[in-house]
């Protein structure tokens, strides 16, 4: 095979694994932040203290993301279709990506939103705050530097999955590098495919760490920038994105 | 200004119970500074943090400026919108300043006023005439993580005034500065509490604090007020211990068939030189056991421990020489007619010393 016969199909392969990846994260961003959140507020001592609620959640939450994802596909066939009108291709394997990215990033937020200091909580009750005030002007913003390194985490482990989804009719670079390097031994070619997605993973990690870090800025000492800030150690926010890279990938 | 009256607070947890507040009456009057202090564990935050329920009362009632807090009802830990009106109304300083490490300095003292729905303008306005009020205008732009802890409580003073408080609690607010910085904080609390007429309610398990800036202090002791009053009317209360942990005085008198006094003086009469003058007109040896002398709330006040030569009863005439000259007496021993009581007074006087000074220990090693 020659590069010109596999650039297309290397362009079209990323191009398929950007949506699925972009939206699936999107989604499960939206709706895993409120979830985690929730999970917060509802636990023992919460502000918003309900342990039917909390136990449900907590519950549906950790099924979602203990269930190994090829299942969760093959579960969520029929209300993939009924959503999307097809089971095969990219837009439908959006559906179970988000549907296990949502569990996967509720579960980190909720990591990341207790580690706030519950003085900062007090101290804007005392202010007069309501709920709503802590969660916007408190929790998340103080929570974002660990919330960035989530959602990093949580793009790095939906690319895994897309890989898995990409087999059952999803397309995109997993699914190429099946194809053909695996059932046509294009080897050339799944080499490639291979560099591509440890280039975009490498990437992707480095700009959420680099994020992170100079969210982190304003809670460490002025002067040293953000080059000189990734020679050090690494912080706990991002430890986790590290951590979790090796499971998920 | 501050008034809780019966106020307890129990602890449920796991099936314990903890009281933390045994039926607490304290009475701050408006715009005094008014100490707590008590040892660790004596339920002084619980107190403080009941003032604006963030913690709700078991039983007794709060009222702040005239207002019945303990009334609005929030459900559950939720505080209602009229409880949440009445918290804007009161300042609140912290061990660990809880300044939002996401907001610049100045984002963190227009907090308070975000909350009360101020328009961007005024908002930055008062900020920065508050910074300015605590020293702290060029630190407008930095990020509390690049502030010291004395200028980290600066701006946790300038967050807590944003809503023009008539009140300000503090909880232990200088407990993790240096002495010198605890030093400049207290200053700074007391000039805002004589320019801004501002009511402080202030938890400390320090001494100094209340010696240096509070009119009234109470001490608390496993959830109860113990002691509580204006500073000058605990110096001359008869075995107060906050007094006695203020100006600790100890010795021993040299021996049998003399008379130890306790004097507390204050204001002009320290000045005059009594001792001397009871030494001529009556012609007695005084010797001083112990003396301690400093200013409260501007105001000078010491402790003396003398000794007379003599019993008690030969000693009347001095003694009523001293009272005569405005000065508090406290007689340290009881001497007694028979021969046996020789002991007690050792045994009374003994406790007395022992408890003042243990307090004392007690906090410092904290
Ligand atoms: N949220 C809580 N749950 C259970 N018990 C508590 C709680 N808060 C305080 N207590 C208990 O109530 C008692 C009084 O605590 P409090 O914090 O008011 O003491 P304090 O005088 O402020 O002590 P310190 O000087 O150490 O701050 C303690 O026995 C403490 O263990
Ligand atoms: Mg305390």
């Amino acid at each position: 095979m020659t590069w010109s016969q596999m650039q297309p199909l290397l362009e079209q392969a990323c191009w398929e694994t950007l949506i699925m990846v972009g939206w699936s994260t999107l989604i499960s961003v939206a709706l895993g932040l409120p979830i985690g959140v929730l999970l917060v507020l509802t636990d023992k001592g919460g502000l918003l203290q309900n342990s039917l609620v909390n136990k449900v959640t907590g519950q549906i939450v950790n099924v979602g993301r203990s269930m190994p994802f090829i299942i969760l596909m093959v579960a969520l066939m029929s209300f993939t279709r009924w959503i999307t009108g097809t089971t095969i291709g990219s837009e439908a394997a959006i559906v179970p990506l988000a549907i296990g990215g949502i569990p996967f990033f509720a579960r980190l937020v909720e990591t990341a939103v207790r580690e706030v200091d519950h003085g900062l909580v007090e101290a804007v009750q005392a202010m007069g705050g309501n709920t709503w005030t802590i969660v916007r002007r408190v929790l998340v913003p103080e929570a974002l530097p660990s919330l960035i390194a989530s959602i990093t985490t949580t793009i790095v482990a939906l690319i895994g999955y897309s890989a898995m989804a990409g087999t059952v009719g999803g397309g995109g670079l997993g699914d190429l590098a099946v194809r053909y390097g695996y059932q046509r031994f294009e080897t050339g070619l799944m080499w490639i495919t291979v560099a591509v997605l440890a280039v975009v993973i490498s990437l992707i990690q480095f700009a959420g760490d680099y994020a992170a870090r100079s969210l982190h800025h304003r809670g460490g000492r002025q002067g040293s920038g953000p080059r000189l800030r990734l020679l050090k150690a690494k912080e706990p926010a991002t430890t986790t994105a590290t951590a979790d890279l090796g499971k998920a990938g | 200004m501050i008034t809780t009256s019966g106020l307890t607070k129990v602890y449920r947890s796991r099936g314990r119970e903890v009281t933390a507040l045994d039926g607490v009456d304290l009475h701050v009057r408006e715009g005094e500074v008014y100490g707590v202090i008590g040892q660790s564990g004596a339920g002084k935050s619980s107190l403080i943090r009941c003032v604006n329920l963030l913690e709700r009362p078991t039983s007794g009632t709060v009222t702040v400026a005239g207002q019945d807090l303990t009334a609005l009802a929030g459900r559950g830990p939720r505080a209602g919108r009229e409880l949440r009106q009445a918290r804007s109304r009161i300042g609140m300083v912290f061990q660990h300043f809880n300044l939002l490490s996401s907001r610049t300095v100045q984002d963190n003292v227009e907090l308070p006023l975000e909350i009360l729905g101020r328009s961007g303008k005024e908002r930055s306005r008062k900020a920065l005439e508050l910074l300015d009020l605590v020293g702290l205008a060029d630190k407008a732009k930095a990020y509390p993580a690049q502030l010291s802890g004395g200028q980290k409580q600066r701006v946790g003073i300038a967050r807590a005034l944003a809503g023009d408080p008539k009140v300000l609690l503090s909880d232990e607010a200088t407990s993790a500065l240096d002495p010198e910085t605890t030093r400049s904080i207290l200053a700074l609390l007391r000039d805002l509490n004589r320019q801004l007429g501002l009511t402080v309610l202030l938890i400390t398990h320090e001494m100094d604090v209340v010696k240096s800036i509070c009119d009234s202090a109470a001490l608390m002791e496993h959830g109860r007020v113990v002691e509580s009053g204006t500073v000058t009317e605990l110096l001359a209360t008869p075995g107060s211990e906050l007094a006695s942990a203020l100006f600790p005085v100890a010795g021993d008198a040299s021996g049998d068939n003399r008379t130890v006094l306790d004097i507390t003086f204050q204001g002009e009469s320290a000045t005059q030189p009594v001792i001397s003058q009871l030494a001529r007109t009556y012609n007695i040896d005084i010797s001083i056991l112990g003396a301690a002398i400093d200013t409260v709330g501007g105001l000078q006040v010491g402790r003396m421990r003398i000794e007379l030569p003599g019993r008690y009863e030969d000693n009347v005439v001095p003694i009523g020489f001293l009272r005569e000259q405005g000065l508090h007496i406290e007689t340290v021993e009881q001497t007694q007619p028979a021969p046996q009581a020789h002991q007690t007074p050792q045994a009374h006087q003994a406790p007395q010393v022992d408890r003042a000074s243990s307090v004392l220990v007690k906090e410092e090693a904290k």
